[in-house]
């Protein structure tokens, strides 16, 4: 299908040396012989020759996996690779994605001479202009994580931008950043240079090969059904780009994988009258949603426009894949701001404007790993236009992934399994790529939230609480309120809250805050996956404690905190466990566990069992009570005594409030304050709702959001998985020894890992962090991912953060590491070497002084308070 | 005696001074609740104005009939032009000594008016296929009576394939285009109903069964349906239909949809005209049918059914087609013909309808007996009915009929009544691909622009909305700066463009705002809007306009079919 392409591609290459891949073409290896007739069985069988699946094929075939079959639907390199720009950037917002990026730009520097294949890899550093102080804040925020991960970075003055590139108009600039070992190169000789080298390896490589799909049994990859025959296998690998989606779902059990295209545009010019040289550097002007790197003595320049248009939702279209033309209307605004950033280039002549489609994620972030569903199926796509500067790290992960189990970095983030079926609507994706696409060169501020695909999930009380003032976030497709906007608040105002100083609703959540302390709060917390395990003998004590660190058997009623850990001891899922009766378990995770945790479930569930494991998520709408004042609330609404002699933390009961039977309370609030959740099957919601509200008035009761709970509990130093926690951390490096029990009795995952990590001593501690001469209303906010200092020493980033109004002051949590001064090697961290250290946090560019903490502060759990501090103003409502 | 109130389509004879000069523009009942002592004033204070507007419109020998300047080609056009700038400088000046203080609208509120009526139908689709020839339609109308005595309508016949269209413009009151445009179409619909489906209906009535929809409208809010009067009006098309029923010989041939709309067209009026005549006992509907009868409209009504047009016409609202030449251009074919005194055809057909010895009288200073512009019109009984009966009507009708001076007065030289028939004159059209839509409106329009105008106006905004012509470097040596200059430039014209919704709403923006030089300039836009409800009537009539576009598509599959 991409012939008619190719053909348009050779053309111009005949003619005007549109890209010089010859040599690569000349290596026979690469480009066998379509007529040979395909192998009945590999090992792992590849879908798509561009960079992502040459890469895997590079970077399994080093690691000694042989048996390989890389198939491409047409030539090598073809698709969006051959249409890529060839920018090489490492400027990532992501630490991951800056380490895959710095990987990448490793591995492509040395491929040349390694495959002896031309790539026209060129070190021509790169810029990014910033045009408004908060894009220069945004600039220095990954200037200062690019330099601790050793990526050589800096802001520069206007005067150093002139001299770098002298045809850019720097007046309207306020800063800029200079990355001054990014490159440019040529993506399909990449490829081919990746596909060259893994076929010396002994990859077997098939152009004009279509993967039809893929033959599964029992949840298990079997083999691959091509137009060209069948081929047994093991692994498969997905890299099929902007197809990914469809091949994904030509599926028997269909499999998604959420990207949708978007056309985006470049412009080709003629060399300038003295051709540019080859080493300018790429410029990146986000404020104006451009790139321009320099291109045979001329410049090639695109851009993510505010108005993207969306390709192929209704999937591969024939008629739409010829049609791909140049829309210069469409180009102009980037056009505009081309020549308003280099007015010199007027007088180029223009070769064409190229149409290549780019896919999308709906998290803007790519989508690594192996499929929920069906093992041994692996993904590799959705690189939002990133995909030369991924290509490489992205592939040796995933490569790891096959071969280890595990990739040596933690990729939560880019997961396949963050997704579900739910982001897998073609409606959703269309919608949602729209925002995504412009959203690249937007400023990302702290806390911004995708406006589209909205609405998805709610709770019973959405409409309630969304009268109320809710201000909405969403996680998950789920929408969760942020804060309650009060009615006599000026809602304009409030819009404005995309900054990276004090935001607006900083009083609302500091009332909220208060009377979670003072009084009570109803957060409603209906996101959080929740799963039922259930068996008829004790097969599903002995399954859970075999999957969790700690011990589960406990009487019923009781709520264990516990990880469910991996061989290494590092947290797949952290959650909270409520024995409802002798068989019979209640598990609560994160709301993004839905799928991940399901899927490590049944993965581990023997096969034949009368396990029952049941996805009640839906069942159940989840309210929090928050404060000293809940035991009042709901005792008057159950008749039944709250106090702790009578219901202990950490206990479950089912028990009645107001009219409704049968709500599961729990003693636990997720913050450490005193509390209640209660889980109410959806249909009592409205009513339990309703009497907690009008019952409580009286206790001063009122909504509260996710930006008062996120205050409370990292205050209180409750670290939350998925933003603290990832699969590379253990219980022991975060101070949760006591949620481990290696001795109780038998062997769980990860136990070896954890007794051997005892013995040893940890290499990374979680720790809190006060931020000391921090001015609230003046400095930058932390947000995460900011680097930690301790005597002056990289030691390692946050994770995140909340400004506590209890202790009037930022909090962060982060880990501490110990790197060896002398070898950079980390060392083994102890609560010496946290207590005896002088810390300070980066946040862009700016050091504040911080304490550390191994332990929550304790005066935060007293809330006794004293007669003389109570004042008239307490007796009225909150 | 020039007679003639502005462009108003009926003079009366001043029999004295202190006779109101609106009191034709007003419906009967508010002008007779009106004191007199205020239509004295304001004949005083619009006296000046409205002798300047005689002077450059009506009076100044000959009466200008601008209708026909519009038929002449561009330079005479042109000349047009100069006058007309004249005289709207001339009463700027005047206004402005009356009302010293000068207040202009915004862009977005000039934007508010005119879109107050906007209606935007699309056909839907389905399976992504659209069968209907007809995408859809855009509507507008912007008043200058008050209240606007225009109306428009639009259906889809539910048992017969094909859509209603048509624009309906009243005089004497908005009481009989209100009448005709809810039940006309009702009749048409009637009228081209198969025998059994006819049965099927009257059965349904009988045993109290529920009736098969006829049709399914599309209105804006502001058109509304008289619910007082549909029982009324129900009970007379539901005669229509059993006589229809007992006509029927049994052979089921096909329907002549011509014959049809000219039946329907007919009986409507004869309805109109008998209902008037038998009277209402209760009170409020035996005056709204006095009302609809001695009121008049005109009518210009499209059937669109696959590649088969027909437009119904009577009276002087017109039918355009947009027909988009190979190269792009647009032209006009004109599908109706005026019914008025610059047709001669039509003044043929009525000097030969009545005796010689009123061959001048007939049709006096281009007014059908020297009153009524239109020469076929719905209603208007006082160029239908005889002396005899208009008198014994209006004797025995509420007082409000009997005070009434218009009414009362009987048209000079009334001698062989009917002078005035609603029969419309029906033109075919085979639609062909590159018939691109229709344009139906009231002389409002054609009053103000030349049909070639429209037509253009139209076309390039169909256009522009839809394909731009992309622009390709393929081979050209282009610049970055003569592309970005190329590039603003068509974005300036598309943003202008895309300013109205609208096809319809964009054609009134040309209307009224149009310069000299035939673009559309804001301050003009803006003073005509601006207008006081009294003086709007003056510069401007009333203006309806339905935009029909083809889907040349299916158009095109139509004519592969054969």
């Amino acid at each position: 299908m991409f012939y008619r392409w190719l053909s348009v591609v050779h053309r111009h290459r005949a003619s005007r040396g549109w890209r010089n891949w010859s040599s690569a073409r000349s290596s026979a290896s690469v480009a066998t012989e379509h007529s040979v007739a395909l192998p009945a069985q590999a090992q792992v069988v590849i879908c798509g020759g561009g960079i992502m699946g040459t890469s895997v094929a590079y970077h399994l075939s080093k690691m000694g996996w042989k048996d390989i079959v890389l198939l491409e639907q047409g030539r090598l390199a073809a698709g969006s690779t051959r249409f890529c720009a060839g920018i090489v950037s490492t400027a990532r917002h992501l630490s991951i994605e800056q380490k895959m990026a710095d990987y990448s730009n490793k591995l492509y520097h040395q491929l040349e001479q390694e495959t002896g294949i031309q790539t026209g890899y060129i070190r021509t550093g790169s810029i990014f202009l910033a045009q408004t102080q908060d894009r220069l804040i945004s600039l220095k925020r990954i200037n200062s994580r690019l330099n601790v991960i050793g990526i050589p970075s800096e802001i520069i003055s206007l005067k150093k931008v002139a001299e770098l590139h002298p045809l850019l108009n720097v007046h309207d600039l306020v800063g800029a950043m200079h990355v001054p070992e990014d490159a440019v190169v040529s993506s399909a000789d990449v490829a081919l240079a990746l596909a060259s080298a893994a076929s010396q390896n002994g990859v077997q490589i098939y152009d004009r090969t279509s993967v039809l799909h893929v033959m599964v049994k029992k949840g298990e990859v079997t083999g691959v059904e091509t137009d060209k025959g069948q081929i047994e296998c093991q692994y498969f690998v997905n890299c099929a780009g902007q197809w990914a989606y469809e091949l994904g779902l030509a599926n028997e059990e269909p499999i998604s994988i959420p990207l949708h295209a978007c056309e985006h545009f470049y412009l080709l010019t003629r060399p300038w009258e003295t051709p540019l040289h080859s080493s300018m550097p790429t410029v990146m002007d986000a404020d104006g949603r451009i790139y321009i790197r320099n291109w045979q003595g001329g410049i090639l320049s695109g851009g993510f426009e505010k108005t993207p248009k969306p390709i192929f939702t209704e999937g591969k279209n024939q008629l739409e894949i010829q049609n791909l033309q140049e829309d210069w209307d469409h180009f102009e605004p980037l056009l505009s701001s081309l020549l308003r950033r280099m007015p010199e280039l007027e007088t180029l002549e223009i070769v064409k404007l190229v149409n290549c489609p780019e896919t999308f994620t709906p998290d803007m972030r790519c989508i690594m790993g192996e499929s929920p569903l069906v093992q041994g199926y692996f993904v590799l796509a959705g690189m939002n236009s990133a995909g030369l500067s991924f290509g490489g790290g992205a592939g040796k992960y995933l490569a790891e992934w096959m071969v280890h189990g595990y990739p040596s970095e933690s990729v939560w983030e880019l997961d396949l399994k963050r997704f579900g079926a739910l982001q897998s609507s073609r409606t959703f994706l269309r919608h949602r790529v729209m925002e995504v696409m412009p959203l690249l060169y937007d400023l990302k501020v702290p806390r911004w939230d995708f406006q589209t695909g909205r609405q998805l999930r709610t709770s019973p009380l959405y409409d309630r609480l969304d009268a109320q003032g809710a201000r909405w976030m969403e996680k998950h497709g789920f929408e969760r309120p942020k804060y309650f906007v009060p009615p006599d608040k000026d809602l304009l105002a409030l819009e404005q809250s995309k900054t990276f100083y004090k935001p607006d609703w900083f009083d609302i959540v500091e009332s909220e805050v208060k009377c979670c302390k003072e009084a009570v709060c109803v957060i409603d917390m209906s996101s959080f996956t929740k799963f039922e395990i259930t068996s008829t003998g004790d097969q599903a004590l002995e399954i859970l404690q075999y999957l969790f660190s700690n011990d589960l058997d406990v009487p019923v009623g009781h709520i264990v905190h516990t990880g469910m850990l991996n061989e290494g001891g590092g947290y797949e899922n952290d959650c909270s466990i409520a024995r409802l009766n002798k068989r019979s378990f209640f598990m609560i995770s994160p709301t993004d566990q839905q799928v991940h945790c399901w899927a490590w479930l049944k993965k581990h569930m023997p096969r034949d069992s009368d396990l029952l494991l049941e996805d009640v998520t839906w069942k159940y709408t989840a309210l929090n009570l928050i404060g000293p004042r809940a035991v009042d609330v709901l005792s008057e609404l159950s008749y039944a005594p709250m106090t702790p002699d009578h219901f202990p933390s950490l206990f479950c009961k089912e028990m009645s409030v107001g009219y409704a039977n049968g709500i599961r309370v729990m003693s636990m609030t997720h913050t450490g304050e005193p509390g209640f959740m209660l889980y109410i099957p959806i249909e009592y919601a409205l009513h339990v709702y309703n009497e907690v509200m009008s019952v409580g008035q009286k206790y001063g009761i009122r909504n509260a959001g996710y930006y008062a709970l996120r205050s409370l509990r990292i205050e209180k130093f409750f670290a939350f998985w998925g933003q603290d926690l990832n699969t590379l951390t253990t219980p022991l490096e975060c101070g949760r020894e006591s949620r481990v029990k290696l001795d109780k009795g038998m062997d769980f995952i990860g136990r070896d890992a954890l007794l051997q990590q005892r013995q040893n001593g940890v290499y990374k501690r979680l720790t809190m962090f006060i931020l000391d001469d921090h001015d609230t209303d003046l400095d930058l906010w932390p947000w995460w991912g900011e680097p930690i200092y301790r005597n002056g020493q990289y030691a390692g980033k946050t994770t995140s953060s909340a400004y506590s109004y209890t202790l009037e002051r930022h909090v962060c949590l982060g880990f501490v590491h110990n790197f060896s001064e002398d070898t950079g090697e980390e060392q083994v961290v102890t609560a010496d070497f946290i207590n005896r250290g002088e810390y300070e946090i980066d946040i862009a560019g700016h050091r504040f002084q911080a304490k550390a903490k191994l332990y929550p502060v304790t005066s935060l759990f007293t809330h006794k308070r004293r007669k003389e501090d109570v004042e008239l103003s307490d007796l009225q409502g909150k | 005696m020039c007679v003639c109130p502005g462009p108003r389509r009926i003079g009366i004879p001043v029999r004295s001074s202190s006779l109101p000069l609106f009191s034709d523009a007003m419906p009967a009942p508010t002008q007779m609740f009106f004191p007199m002592i205020r239509n004295c004033e304001l004949s005083r204070i619009y006296g000046t104005a409205c002798y300047c507007h005689h002077k450059h419109l009506c009076c100044s020998p000959p009466y200008i009939p601008q209708s026909r300047l519009r038929y002449t080609p561009h330079p005479a056009y042109a000349t047009f032009s100069r006058p007309k700038e004249n005289w709207w400088q001339y009463t700027q000046g005047r206004r402005y000594v009356s009302t010293p203080q000068k207040f202009y609208l915004t862009p977005p509120q000039v934007n508010s008016i005119l879109k107050a009526n906007e209606y935007s139908f699309k056909v839907p689709e389905f399976d992504g296929k659209n069968v209907s020839s007809v995408l859809g339609f855009d509507s507008n109308q912007l008043p200058a009576n008050a209240p606007i005595e225009d109306r428009r309508s639009a259906a889809t016949c539910l048992q017969t394939r094909g859509m209603l269209l048509g624009v309906f413009d009243g005089h004497a009151g908005c009481a009989c285009s209100q009448a005709v445009s809810e039940r006309l179409f009702y009749y048409i619909a009637v009228s081209l109903l198969p025998h059994e489906t006819l049965l099927e209906i009257e059965n349904a009535v009988e045993s109290g069964r529920a009736l098969l929809p006829i049709l399914q409208w599309h209105k804006h809010p502001n058109d509304y349906f008289s619910k007082e009067a549909s029982k009324l009006y129900f009970n007379s098309l539901r005669t229509y239909w059993q006589e229809l029923i007992d006509l029927n010989t049994g052979e089921s041939a096909d329907i002549d949809v011509k014959e049809a709309l000219i039946n329907a067209f007919k009986r409507l009026d004869n309805d109109i005209s008998l209902e008037a005549q038998v009277g209402d006992p209760n009170s409020f509907l035996n005056y709204l049918v006095l009302r609809v009868a001695f009121s008049g409209a005109t009518a210009c009504v499209a059937h669109v059914d696959g590649v088969d047009l027909h437009v119904a016409n009577t009276g002087d609202s017109r039918a355009m087609l947009g027909v988009q030449e190979e190269d792009g251009s647009w032209s006009a074919v004109t599908l109706s013909n005026d019914h008025n005194a610059q047709n001669e055809s039509e003044v043929e057909r009525l000097k030969l309808e009545h005796p010689k010895n009123e061959a001048k009288s007939v049709v006096k200073q281009d007014r059908l007996l020297g009153l009524l512009m239109p020469f076929r019109a719905f209603g208007d009984v006082k160029f239908k009915w005889s002396i005899d009966l208009q008198k014994r009507v209006i004797e025995s009708g509420p007082d409000q009929l009997n005070d009434n001076e218009y009414t009362k007065f009987i048209p000079p030289n009334y001698y062989t009544p009917p002078y005035l028939t609603a029969e419309p004159e029906v033109t075919y059209h085979r639609l062909r691909p590159q018939d691109k839509f229709l344009v139906l409106a009231t002389d409002g329009l054609w009053e103000t622009m030349h049909r070639q105008d429209v037509v253009r106006i139209v076309g390039e905004y169909l256009t522009g909305m839809h394909h731009q012509q992309p622009i390709a470097v393929g081979g050209y040596k282009v610049t970055l700066g003569q592309m970005h200059s190329l590039l603003t430039e068509r974005r300036a014209k598309m943003s202008s463009v895309f300013e109205d919704q609208n096809a319809a709403t964009h054609l009134i923006r040309h209307a009224v705002g149009n310069n000299e030089f035939g673009s559309v300039d804001h301050e003009r836009l803006s003073k005509m809007l601006s207008l006081p409800e009294e003086l709007a009537r003056m510069y401007r009539d009333d203006i309806t306009i339905i935009v029909v576009q083809f889907n040349s598509h299916v158009v095109g599959a139509y004519q592969n079919q054969e």
